[in-house]
């Protein structure tokens, strides 16, 4: 069973920690290592809204050498099933236990829009191909020798319009093999509960997002481009008050961490654009506990 | 013009079939890019817009028939898709010139409206998918249900255009098949779409 499987048993808290966008890990690195023993994984992201990085699965290998659990992210979008079977292979013997597989944004949406979009398979496939694989058996049917156990989960858009389309296809993907969802970003506690209400009685952990806001740019940003439903007004009011936002921000998002505390099996932090804040975000989160 | 690479005659293909629907090689299109050839200098030794430009013996026969107006040219226009411009090529013993770019297999609506709605994928899903084809209307051809980014409904990538998976979802739950959609669909065999594609059956004896 694997570290982060276990934390799930308690209050889980995973964070995001996407590779460089260049060939030196060690400022991430120095990050992960300070949140290391504080989290229970580390998301390593996999070219994340199509922009081009690091290699996820060498980024994870990183962390774990420092003692920093990996959540090896996976998308369908740049690889085949001889590539992406190929990578869970060479996860396996990195001791890379974790996965969180999904779809992927489209090669449009980011650095590199001219790319051949490749899905060549969909979530649902290779969760259900990761699950063979950790059985030993390949896509094809065929036994693969020597392999280790994986813990597969996905995603999920609390704020997909219809939701029970959204519902449906999280049943699917229990069914081809996933145990954990991470969310998009919450923002209010009735929002989490109305969510953690409509997935009640669903076979797997919920770990509910949490994006600390930097300031109103970054509010509107998100709001415009990314998040389907707004953030709350008196969440916008409360950070753009402040005199110093981020810190504003930071300390909004450890207050919504230890609310939700209550209610969720864990929590996914995405601190986007202020990864160097991970450590202190666990710092305020801890001292509120 | 940049296509035409210098030749000083030329011979125009059209297409009386899809290429004239779509108003890039019907008889009017052959007329205008006539006259504009004269402008910029280049004597059109003549043209045809066959029934369909794709039947390759019918384009030998065609090409027969203006032997000599052929003959005058330097090279042959083709004002029809990829596989007219083919056909044209492989029958006729002249350079051929491109004059369109073909972007899809269309289904008509209105005039001049077309909609992308079959890949000829060769491994068709549309029994699963209530007769609406993912693999073509979906940007990511999934096969399971959507991807978390549509926005109100609309693509992520192209919102001009409505989740096709949303429109599955719409037209099962209103036919009462929604069930259909928790079967988890196997990845496709992608080898049926490996090109090139040739079907060479038999003819017909007409018994």
């Amino acid at each position: 069973m694997s570290k982060f499987q276990e934390s799930l048993s308690r209050f889980s808290i995973t964070a995001e920690i996407p590779p460089p966008k260049g060939a030196d890990v060690s400022p991430f690195l120095r990050i992960a290592e300070k949140a290391a023993g504080r989290i229970d994984g580390a998301n390593v992201t996999d070219n994340q809204r199509g922009m081009m990085r690091m290699s996820a699965l060498v980024f994870s290998k990183c962390l774990k050498d420092v003692g920093c659990e990996p959540i090896l992210q996976v998308t369908c979008r740049d690889r085949n099933r001889l590539a992406l079977q190929s990578d869970l292979l060479g996860a396996m013997a990195f001791g890379i236990e974790n996965l969180c597989l999904m779809t992927g944004d489209f090669p449009t949406m980011g650095d590199n829009p001219d790319a051949r979009p490749v899905y060549d398979l969909d979530s649902m496939q290779l969760i259900k191909a990761a699950n063979g694989l950790a059985r030993g058996v390949a896509m094809n049917g065929k036994p693969v020798k020597d392999v280790r156990p994986f813990f597969t989960g996905g995603v999920i858009n609390p704020f997909y319009e219809p939701f029970e389309l959204e519902l449906l296809k999280t049943k699917k993907k229990i069914a081809a093999g996933a145990k954990f969802f991470q969310t998009q970003p919450f923002f209010d506690i009735p929002s989490v509960e109305k969510f953690l209400n409509a997935v009640k009685g669903l076979d797997a952990a919920f770990l509910i997002g949490v994006t600390p806001l930097k300031g109103e740019k970054m509010i509107t940003f998100l709001n415009q481009k990314v998040l389907t439903t707004p953030i709350p007004a008196d969440v916008t009011a409360r950070i753009t008050g402040a005199a110093d936002q981020a810190r504003e921000g930071l300390l909004a998002a450890a207050e919504f961490v230890n609310a939700i505390r209550k209610i969720a099996r864990g929590v996914h932090l995405m601190p986007i654009g202020q990864e160097e804040n991970l450590p202190l975000l666990l710092d305020m989160i801890e001292a509120g506990k | 013009m940049k296509g035409v690479r210098g030749a000083k005659s030329l011979f125009i293909f059209g297409c009386g079939d899809c290429a004239t629907l779509c108003r890039t090689g019907g008889e009017a299109e052959v007329a205008a890019i006539t006259e504009k050839l004269a402008a910029e200098g280049i004597t059109v030794t003549g043209g045809t817009v066959p029934h369909t430009t794709c039947h390759e013996l019918d384009v030998q026969r065609i090409g027969r028939q203006h032997k000599e107006e052929i003959g005058k040219s330097g090279a042959i226009l083709v004002l029809a898709c990829g596989a007219g411009i083919q056909a044209v090529g492989d029958s006729l013993d002249k350079p051929v010139i491109s004059g369109c770019d073909s972007l899809f297999i269309g289904n008509s609506k209105r005039q001049m409206n077309f909609y992308e709605k079959c890949s000829a994928c060769g491994d068709c899903v549309l029994n699963a998918t209530a007769g609406l084809c993912p693999e073509t209307r979906c940007p990511k051809g999934l096969l399971n249900g959507p991807c978390g980014g549509a926005v109100r409904g609309m693509c992520e990538v192209d919102q001009t255009n409505k989740c096709v998976w949303i429109e599955i979802y719409e037209r099962l739950k209103s036919q009462g098949r929604l069930d259909d959609l928790m079967e988890i669909t196997a990845p496709k065999e992608r080898g049926k779409a490996n090109m090139p594609h040739k079907i060479e059956q038999p003819a017909r004896t007409g018994k």
